[in-house]
């Protein structure tokens, strides 16, 4: 588009609406980290101007950390986003691959499953799942919701990764092929190098994700030592009525802050990751 | 091929080459099926299995840790007859319908401003997406404070620029209650639409506009003209995508409201957690679960066929 002309226009046209973006969608992060740091008399009293903190305190980081499990939840958080990553990113690329390169008969109505599955969302399968669980004999253990997160990760990754395998030539592959590989060798060798970066765009993605679910978790995990944080947070610093909310926030502060590691070492990764499902040509 | 007795001396190939694993697995056919195995085999069991189970559920009169009895439809019938079920039905189509609008009006706005050309645009650009990421149930934590009856922040700025005379009750009154819960879910979905809608608007070549500028297109004229007709299929899938989880949304409302005040937010997901979990029935939550299935179905199939087609 044309260039700005004058400060004043870019400001109006630019950084003013930016301005207000950034606000309201930052505002909520910095309410969390001020009261996280706020001692509680000035938590409770509603005449001291709350926008900022007079008395800093890291009280409820240290009670949190010493008087709740937040740390075995954390614990847990990470080993199931971890685990159902992994599992998902390779099992998705397991159908990607033969979805979106080879002939064979049925693809059309798995590629349909496929995208069916990732659109079906949670609350149409928990009841019976839950059940299913219970006759598993797996409630209040990790791996009911290490089972049942790929349920959405899977698709997830599969359809992503079909997009990207569809975009290596098919000559390379072929070549190798003559050259003696098998097709399992093609793919691992030839093909999924050039994948790369979808396979971190697919992981990346899949790990917010992971880390992000609640209702499963929420529904399998009634003991405290394998929550996650969550459902640590929500069930735990709220009991009753009351609410700890100098701890619940610093909980939240904490509990995002992997994600947003993650997410801020590979930011290009996760957009494309977000955006190749509807803006492929 | 030259056919010479050096060749018929050779014994003749049995029916092609001879079968061997290797080349019985490497055939395009077995190779798919083994590697989508795996896959499909877990999609049925914990997808496609746990589905249609529900709908057996459904059909039953069953409570958790008891065996059920089939009771046919009397389930659905039930709910058809509870006032509350109907109450539901109505938050949950006004709560997507509201802000899935709210979301693209403000996504466009966000993907417009962010499509012009600035020092830090990247970095903008990933602090906007910060709400979509962190967790559900964290972010919504900082909102239930800021939403607080006694301390939110919003009736301190609110009273202490004198604009009003009481705190608000944002979670207590049924009205504002649903004009919370839609903010929050506006708040958190907004950056997907703009992030998404920014890649689709870095597409357009900024030719296309040089050119319509040159024959005197207005910039109304230009976002009517070549922007939005750009845009339109990423908008479709977004707009699809976003209806469908916002319908089926549990985590905001759960932890915000609980449903509450007197079922004013409950949506179909939480209303089917109370039933079926809290109050351990699990034929008729399963049911409520179930009401949502002709809606998301009509939705999830359009949108499926939409994204094959592309």
């Amino acid at each position: 588009m044309v260039g700005g002309r004058g400060l004043g226009a870019r400001t109006l046209r630019i950084y003013l609406p930016l301005g207000v973006c950034m606000i309201a969608m930052l505002f909520p992060f910095y309410w969390m980290a001020i009261t996280s740091i706020k001692p509680n008399r000035e938590l409770y009293n509603a005449r001291i101007m709350p926008l900022i903190v007079h008395q800093p305190t890291l009280k409820h980081y240290y009670d949190l950390l010493t008087e709740t499990n937040f740390l075995t939840w954390t614990y847990n958080t990470m080993l199931v986003a971890v685990v159902t990553t992994a599992v998902s990113v390779v099992i998705g690329t397991m159908m990607a691959y033969p979805l979106a390169r080879l002939r064979f008969p049925g693809a059309a109505v798995i590629a349909i499953g496929v995208a069916a599955t990732y659109l079906v969302p949670q609350p149409l399968l928990f009841i019976p799942m839950a059940d299913i669980i219970n006759r598993l004999d797996l409630g209040n253990t990790l791996s009911a919701v290490m089972l049942t997160y790929p349920t959405l990760l899977i698709p997830f990754c599969a359809w992503l990764l079909m997009g990207y395998f569809k975009s290596v030539p098919r000559e390379l592959e072929e070549a190798a092929r003559i050259d003696g590989a098998s097709r399992l060798q093609a793919m691992v060798r030839v093909v999924l190098p050039l994948c790369v970066p979808g396979l971190l765009s697919a992981g990346i993605f899949a790990f917010t994700l992971a880390q992000n679910e609640f209702l499963y978790a929420l529904i399998f995990l009634a003991k405290s030592e394998v929550r996650t944080v969550p459902v640590g947070a929500i069930t735990e610093l709220i009991r009753g009525d009351v609410f700890y909310w100098g701890q619940l926030m610093a909980a939240a502060l904490l509990g995002s802050v992997p994600v947003a590691l993650i997410y801020s070492f590979f930011v290009e990764y996760y957009v494309e990751g977000l955006t190749a499902g509807s803006v492929k040509s | 091929m030259a056919v010479g007795p050096a060749s018929l001396a050779r014994p003749a190939p049995v029916a092609g080459r001879p079968f061997t694993l290797r080349g019985f697995v490497e055939r395009e056919g077995v190779f798919s099926w083994l590697m989508l195995a795996p896959g499909v085999v877990f999609l049925l069991a914990f997808v496609a299995y746990p589905f249609f189970y529900g709908i057996y559920l459904s059909l039953q009169d069953r409570r958790v840790s008891e065996p059920g009895t089939f009771v046919g439809l009397a389930n659905f019938a039930t709910l058809f007859q509870d006032g509350v079920f109907w109450q539901v039905t109505r938050n949950t189509f006004v709560y997507t319908i509201v802000a899935t609008f709210l979301k693209m009006i403000g996504g466009l706005a966000m993907a417009l401003v962010m499509n012009q050309r600035f020092r830090g645009r990247n970095l903008a650009r990933a602090f906007l997406l910060l709400p979509f990421i962190v967790p559900t149930i964290l972010s919504t934590v900082a909102w239930m404070w800021i939403l607080d009856p006694t301390f939110s922040v919003i009736n301190w700025t609110l009273l202490n620029s004198g604009l009003v005379k009481t705190n608000f009750s944002w979670l207590g009154n049924a009205t504002l209650a649903m004009v919370s819960i839609i903010a929050v879910n506006v708040w958190r979905g907004v950056p997907f639409y703009g992030i998404t809608l920014l890649a689709g608007l870095q597409t357009i070549s900024p030719d296309l506009y040089e050119a319509a500028a040159i024959d005197g297109a207005s910039t109304h004229q230009r976002f009517w003209h070549i922007t939005l007709p750009v845009i339109k299929p990423v908008l479709i899938i977004v707009t699809m995508f976003s209806v469908i989880f916002t319908f089926s949304d549990f985590q905001l409302v759960y932890a915000l409201t609980h449903g509450g005040p007197a079922n004013a937010t409950h949506l179909f997901a939480t209303y089917a957690f109370d039933i079926g979990m809290s109050a351990g029935q699990l034929g008729s939550g399963a049911a409520v679960a179930l009401s949502m299935l002709p809606a998301l179905a009509l939705l999830i199939v359009g949108l499926t066929l939409y994204l094959r087609r592309e």
